[in-house]
């Protein structure tokens, strides 16, 4: 069990040795991508939330959180956090992961692996990251009987796995289970289901999205302090600093909803985190998933109007930030889907139970 | 930089859930007992000395001051739970609320003891509201141009000029007003203003309402005319006061009033909208609670910095920045998602009126205690902008 600060301090170097966006932009092909990986993996890194008796680094939540809001801070195009979840949703069934980058599903809301009663899999799942990149999947069934959930993993080249890009390029595949035969499943723990692992998704996704915001703010404050027009920078314009200061606003409220939802999963009972998706933990990571979604889509804007011309360019290094805010967004269920979710919830506890939920948080 | 943006996930410690559950229910006496209407929009801004003094008597004004002065020494946080809860209930808390928030601090820091040792035990007491002199008819958000004078004269100062959008004058005891004592040097034009303990009783003083669009009455001209003010009286350093206003704000700023001044509306439409709504319904009430609770984990978390010793001034801006612009839209909002629920549902008139009285106050949300476009600055400041 590493530190916070020391997980945060290897992550940033390596992450920052292997995979500097601008480097990256400038790179003709993924040949980085082994490398880096390779590094991570030294490290420790994608096992992070896989108790070491199973093979992982058996980091707690909060600091598995803050790799990833690193990951996001860096534009990650590697399955970092997907392969976290697999393993962490491993863990629940105390599976040992493989080595290697592994996926997870499913990743939205109606996706259902059925578990037939002679032990195969068969489902469709409509997008899951990096399917394409990953040997394995991890993903969490339904009992064909009605009678409980099964945390499986399957090897993808058991599965039909569609070719599919993300808005920002990296791989995002529909994949077709068809009476597969598991590798290893197991029971799901009482209480863990499909809503467990699309909740801790969806956190992890906001606290990506969250560090990318970050970044793209930093981006921006750097490029209109160096950019002169009309003969002074630009960020002596107000109109430049009114927009740079509502992006510093969205940016704040994506890390602070996305920090709270990873404190409330980390402080949650550890046997099953996500277990009785309390009414608490619907808020905390609905409303992180919400707003970080927004977030996202307005800072992105923004980013890119103070940037200008040159932002919409290839060689800049800005895409590789709004074109993942703009695809992360839809992982693990988007802000819509997470809204009607909160909204039904808000409005069956009633009116005079809105208040004490929010003051309990 | 946004790396020294800093929110990070405090929670409120667990005194803070015995001190909420003391207030709810000395609240729900209070309405039981029909001290005051919470449904009565606007009630906030009720001046009740009944009310204020019970809260005196429980502790809850002054809570984070020395004993000394009547306070009672207990954390920011707390402070921040009273606040919040007194919010949601609509509590009649202005007399106190100025002085607890922003006055009584001040007075800590730059009065003389025998001031403090005066005026703090009073206000600890709920007996004394204050108001605060900042804008004149040519100086708003540009407070450096205060114009109304302090000049010299034997054991004191006379004022002279006129203060306007002064909240609570008319009930206030006192006002801490910001006079110009010497004019602006030329190297820097902050320079020159003085903060002074006004006594509203002191002869030279007068006080003329001016009727908001509301129909209420909030604000007032105030018209100096050789008011005399002791020596005593001067807080801080004389031609200094630019120095000492920056870090209260951060109080000022990030504070639960800052985003939950509208917050009833958002009850009623959940109301209004009923226990199974439409997708429309439930996707526009999602994102609205989405939104408030961030704002809120934000609004502590700056609470949690200022009690660690911090000062967040950007991050306190920010939250008002945000917060007063959600607010200001809430009404919107709601009138959108509840545009299609039958006229038979059970609280619509309800509904309607706090509606109308919302959309009615808005638009000073985002300019009472420095507008948007000020806040603005102030963040592109500190994201090393200009």
């Amino acid at each position: 069990m590493e530190s916070t600060s020391l997980i945060a301090e290897t992550a940033s170097r390596l992450l920052r040795h292997h995979c500097d966006p601008q480097t990256l932009t400038s790179s003709v092909d993924a040949a980085w991508q082994g490398p880096a990986w390779a590094a991570l993996e030294r490290a420790g890194l994608p096992l992070a939330w896989v108790p070491e008796e199973l093979g992982g680094a058996g980091v707690g939540i909060e600091d598995g959180f803050t790799l990833i809001g690193l990951a996001g801070r860096y534009a990650l195009a590697l399955p970092l956090t997907e392969t976290l979840l697999a393993g962490w949703l491993l863990a629940r069934g105390a599976i040992a992961p493989p080595a290697g980058a592994l996926t997870c599903a499913p990743t939205r809301q109606g996706d259902k692996v059925v578990l037939a009663s002679a032990g195969t899999l068969s489902g469709r799942l409509r997008a899951v990251p990096f399917a394409e990149a990953a040997k394995h999947l991890a993903l969490i069934a339904e009992r064909e009987d009605g009678n409980g959930h099964a945390i499986a993993l399957i090897a993808l080249a058991d599965a039909q796995v569609v070719p599919g890009r993300s808005i920002a390029g990296d791989a995002l595949n529909a994949v077709d289970l068809q009476a597969v035969r598991p590798i290893t499943i197991k029971d799901a723990p009482e209480g863990v289901d499909a809503h467990s692992l699309l909740a801790m998704g969806a956190a992890a996704r906001a606290m990506q999205m969250s560090g990318a915001l970050a970044a793209i703010l930093d981006i921006a404050v750097a490029y209109a302090n160096e950019r002169v027009a009309f003969a002074r920078p630009i960020a002596k314009f107000q109109a430049v600093q009114h927009n740079l200061a509502r992006l510093a606003g969205e940016a704040a409220a994506a890390m602070a909803a996305a920090g709270s939802a990873a404190e409330a999963l980390a402080s949650a009972p550890a046997a099953a985190p996500t277990a009785s998706f309390a009414d608490a933990l619907l808020l905390e990571v609905a409303a992180a998933k919400i707003r970080v979604g927004e977030a996202a889509g307005v800072g992105a804007g923004i980013a890119h109007q103070v940037l200008g011309a040159i932002g919409f360019t290839r060689e800049h290094v800005l895409h590789r930030f709004t074109q993942r805010l703009w695809a992360w967004r839809d992982d693990f269920d988007n802000e819509s889907a997470w809204a009607v979710r909160l909204g039904a919830r808000i409005a069956a506890r009633g009116s005079d139970e809105l208040w004490p939920l929010l003051a309990s948080r | 930089m946004s790396s020294a943006l800093s929110f990070d996930a405090i929670r409120l410690p667990p005194e803070c859930d015995r001190l909420r559950q003391e207030v709810r229910a000395f609240l729900a006496e209070e309405i039981a007992a029909g001290s005051y209407d919470p449904e009565e929009p606007g009630n906030d801004h009720g001046f009740s000395p009944e009310f204020s003094r019970k809260v005196g008597a429980k502790g809850w004004i002054g809570m984070t001051w020395p004993r000394h002065y009547g306070g009672h020494e207990r954390s920011f946080l707390e402070r921040y739970v009273v606040t919040e809860e007194f919010r949601i209930a609509n509590a009649p808390v202005r007399l106190h609320f100025v002085a607890d928030r922003q006055s009584g601090p001040v007075l800590l820091k730059y009065a003389t003891e025998a001031v403090k040792q005066d005026v703090l035990p009073r206000i600890c007491r709920g007996e004394v509201c204050f108001a605060i002199g900042m804008s004149e008819p040519g100086s708003g958000s540009d407070l450096f141009a205060a114009a109304t004078r302090a000049t010299r004269t034997k054991g004191g100062w006379l004022i002279n000029g006129t203060k306007v959008w002064t909240s609570n004058a008319h009930h206030a005891h006192y006002l801490i007003g910001l006079f110009r004592t010497s004019p602006a040097s030329k190297d820097n034009r902050r320079h020159g203003l003085t903060q002074f303990l006004v006594d509203m009783k002191t002869p030279g003083i007068s006080v003329n309402p001016i009727y908001q669009m509301t129909g209420q009455h909030d604000f007032n001209e105030v018209v100096f005319q050789d008011a005399f003010m002791p020596d005593h009286h001067v807080l801080g350093e004389v031609d200094g006061a630019w120095k000492q206003a920056t870090a209260e704000l951060a109080y000022e700023r990030s504070g639960p009033e800052r985003f939950l001044e509208t917050f009833y509306v958002l009850q009623e439409l959940v109301r209004v909208l009923g226990s199974d709504p439409d997708v429309r319904g439930a996707e526009g009430l999602g994102r609205l609670v989405a939104q408030v609770h961030a704002l809120r984990r934000m609004s502590v978390s700056v609470a949690g910095m200022l009690h660690a010793g911090k000062e967040p001034v950007v991050e306190a801006a920010i939250v008002k920045d945000v917060g007063t612009l959600w607010e200001q839209a809430l009404p919107q909002r709601a009138r959108d998602l509840a545009a299609f629920v039958e006229e038979g549902a059970s609280n619509r008139a309800t509904f309607e009126e706090q509606l109308r009285f919302a959309t009615l106050i808005a638009p000073k949300l985002t300019i009472q205690g420095g507008t948007t476009e000020i806040l603005r600055g102030i963040i592109a400041r500190g994201l090393g902008l200009r």
